[in-house]
């Protein structure tokens, strides 16, 4: 290998750095460590002036390696990497030393020790930086297709979406047909249309897009690979199939929580869920003369603590068109804050209350009850402003539940190896900068199998979802970082310990010369490093993080010697 | 005589606890100077090797630090990580140093005061153990 030429840049970060480390005494130290042959300082190296120092440096002192000591490599690792690069040096000779998080800013108060550290910090990032290698990102080709897993209206909407973009679409339903929970509904808010008008002429567009290839009663089986290249086994009523896609998007929706054992519900015929009035009112219409609805049954309870945030408007809206169907029924709405939010709500709310429905506030600590034999016929509340409990008589008790995860969130979990939630909704990769992909490339999420949303918002994200997945398809490659594992095949013994430990399912033992050996697959692998650990023959490198250049980093910090 | 000053070597993931640190700085909370982190990419990725080499080379005391199990950015490092630490404990033992000098930590990205907790109580207790014995029969050698 040719002879380590390290330059360091030591950023003041203004007074960040500068106010508590002694930076020319550390510039000054680290021109005696070995293989350093540049060493300079600077007020920001994140600054115009400093990149361009580094870019500048490279060629004029022939630098095969660049350490800048200043923050940290979670923020400024890329625009330091990106000078490297547009120096004509590869990336990957780039080491960070943290000498602001980890150092000044930690150390405040004890400035002399804070530059020791500093000092010790960077002697250690030379000793990595002398032995990091150039590593190349292999370019993976993508297949311009999206497999959309759930056929209701947030599905559809980000298959259409795709499909009009000229993106080949698999949209798998496990029932047999489209629609998802808007089938069941009656009318929406806050327009009051029928849902199945809106819905059919969605399912409509689906069947005439030449580009949609509609799976149904069709469960995802399997599924494996990586962003780019998945491969799926589809399973439909027994019968499977296999396909091959670029991206994923998981638009599975969520259940509406059936309350077993509350307020008669499973045991009293005429309590039952927003749902089932839905299906009531669509099929045979509805006319219940005395009407209770019970906001938040299951919901914002300690043991489930989230709200679902559509539910107030469903039960707002069902009370209203119950009124306005028969004007001399009565409705009332016990619920515990009504969340209405934005202009449309609210009004809505205000209209509701105009046509006569009554609302009447309820506490956590007084819940109210169901009276009855046989079947529901009373309800007690307890009147906040009356200070008294009132009774009601009621033909029908409505409860108004939240969205739950479903039953499969944990197979597909498991499957396509993305997280859940505490409360068993997929989870996305962050919750204001990632709100719809998964930390593993190529899948996305949108709608109620994140969390609980209303049409207006899960279409929002559909069409998120669907942008995001159409980057690395219309990009037509991906280039994973390139810190991966690589297996020295003449030391592997074939021993399989590795297999199994790999998360990602990116190691198989293949045959080479007659014995078996480990292979890990480049694209799949996400650099974690576990099977290096694991493996008992020292035969699995981590790039980047080789054990040279760990053990290196440990030995020049307890040298004596610089 | 000065006081002794413990070094510790923290081997923190690049995911959660490289971050708590990060954070510990961003909150300007104040720990003791006695750690220096080596980042890795997963706390499942720690070799035996590493700790024996840091006590080895004169460390006092060792810190393996990662997500907490329902965080890990490869879904099941911490768990080969406490597989690979109940190990290196039995190790540690047979090597003549004291349990407190090898500490397992999950430390999420949130929980810098946490990170700088654990530094602070590690070096007092590593005040009261004195330097390691290891690293003081290693001296004897060199």
């Amino acid at each position: 290998m040719e002879q380590a030429r390290i330059g360091v840049f030591v950023c003041h970060c203004g007074v960040n750095i500068g106010a508590y480390v002694d930076v020319p005494q550390v510039v000054e130290y680290v021109k005696g460590l070995p293989n350093v042959v540049h060493a300079e300082r600077n007020l920001f190296t994140c600054s115009e002036e400093g990149i361009s120092a580094i870019k500048k440096a490279i060629p004029e002192y022939s630098l095969n390696r660049v350490i800048v000591a200043s923050c940290t490599p979670r923020t400024h690792e890329r625009l330091f990497r990106a000078a490297c690069e547009e120096a004509g040096l590869n990336k990957y000779l780039f080491e960070f030393v943290n000498i602001r998080d980890q150092c000044s800013w930690v150390h405040m108060r004890e400035p002399g020790k804070a530059t020791e550290k500093a000092k010790e910090l960077i002697k250690m990032g030379v000793a990595k930086a002398r032995l990091l290698q150039p590593l190349e990102e292999i370019e993976i080709p993508v297949i311009p297709s999206c497999l959309v897993m759930g056929g209701g209206v947030v599905g559809i909407s980000a298959a259409l979406n795709l499909a009009e973009q000229g993106f080949e679409v698999h949209l798998v339903e496990k029932e047999g047909e489209l629609g998802g929970t808007l089938l069941d509904i009656y009318k929406l808010f806050p327009t009051n249309e029928q849902a199945s008008k809106l819905i059919g002429a969605l399912i409509q567009k689906v069947k005439d897009h030449s580009k949609i290839k509609t799976h149904l009663s069709t469960k995802v089986k399997d599924a494996s690979g990586f962003i780019g290249n998945f491969d799926a086994t589809l399973d439909e009523d027994g019968k499977e199939s296999k396909l091959k896609v670029g991206t994923i998007i998981v638009a599975t929706g969520a259940e509406e929580l059936k309350p077993l054992g509350q307020y008669g519900y499973g045991k009293f015929p005429n309590v039952i869920t927003q749902l089932e009035l839905e299906q009531r009112m669509k099929k045979e219409g509805f006319d219940g003369q005395n009407v209770v609805m019970i906001n938040c049954v299951g919901a914002r309870v300690p043991e489930r603590t989230y709200c679902s945030r559509f539910c107030c408007m469903t039960a707002v809206k069902n009370a209203t068109l119950i009124k306005e169907s028969n004007p001399t029924s009565k409705v009332w709405l016990l619920h515990r804050d009504l969340m209405a939010y934005g202009v449309e709500f609210e009004n809505y709310y205000r209209k509701s209350m105009e046509q006569g429905v009554r609302f009447i506030r309820y506490e956590l600590e007084k819940l109210p009850r169901v009276i009855g034999n046989g079947k529901a016929e009373k309800v007690k509340v307890w009147h906040q402003l009356r200070g008294r409990e009132v009774e009601l008589s009621v033909d029908i008790v409505v409860l108004t539940t939240p969205l739950i995860p479903r039953a499969d969130n944990e197979e597909i979990s498991k499957m396509l190896k993305v997280p859940l939630s505490e409360q068993g909704f997929f989870l996305e990769a962050h919750l204001k900068l990632m709100p719809v992909e998964f930390a593993t490339d190529g899948i996305y999420l949108c709608g109620s199998a994140r969390w609980p949303t209303d049409i207006a918002e899960g279409v929002s994200q559909a069409y998120a979802a669907a942008a995001k997945a159409a980057i690395p398809m219309r990009r037509g490659y991906v280039k994973p970082e390139a810190i991966t594992a690589l297996v020295d095949e003449d030391k592997c013994s074939g021993c399989g310990t590795c297999e199994p430990v790999c998360p990602f399912k990116a190691i198989e033992l293949q045959a080479r010369d007659g014995k078996k050996v480990s292979h890990i697959s480049e694209a799949v692998c996400k650099g974690c490093g576990t099977c290096g650990a694991a493996c008992p023959a020292g035969a699995i490198i981590m790039n980047h993080f080789r054990d040279v250049e760990i053990l290196a980093q440990i030995e020049a910090l307890f040298s004596k010697s610089n | 005589m000065a006081e002794f000053e413990p070094q510790i070597i923290a081997f923190t993931c690049n995911w959660c606890t490289y971050a708590a640190a990060d954070l510990a700085g961003t909150s300007r909370i104040h720990y003791p100077a006695n750690v220096r982190i080596v980042r890795v990419m997963c706390s499942g990725m720690v070799n035996p090797m590493y700790v024996f080499k840091a006590f080895e080379s004169g460390a006092d005391g060792v810190i393996v630090a990662g997500c907490n199990y329902t965080d890990c950015h490869y879904i099941d490092g911490p768990v080969k990580c406490d597989a690979m630490f109940a190990r290196l404990k039995k190790m540690v033992h047979v090597l003549g140093l004291e349990e407190e000098r090898l500490r397992r930590e999950m430390i999420s990205t949130s929980e810098g005061v946490i990170f700088a907790r654990v530094v602070e109580e590690m070096v007092e207790q590593l005040k009261k153990l004195g330097p390691s014995p290891f690293k003081i029969k290693m001296e004897t050698l060199a």
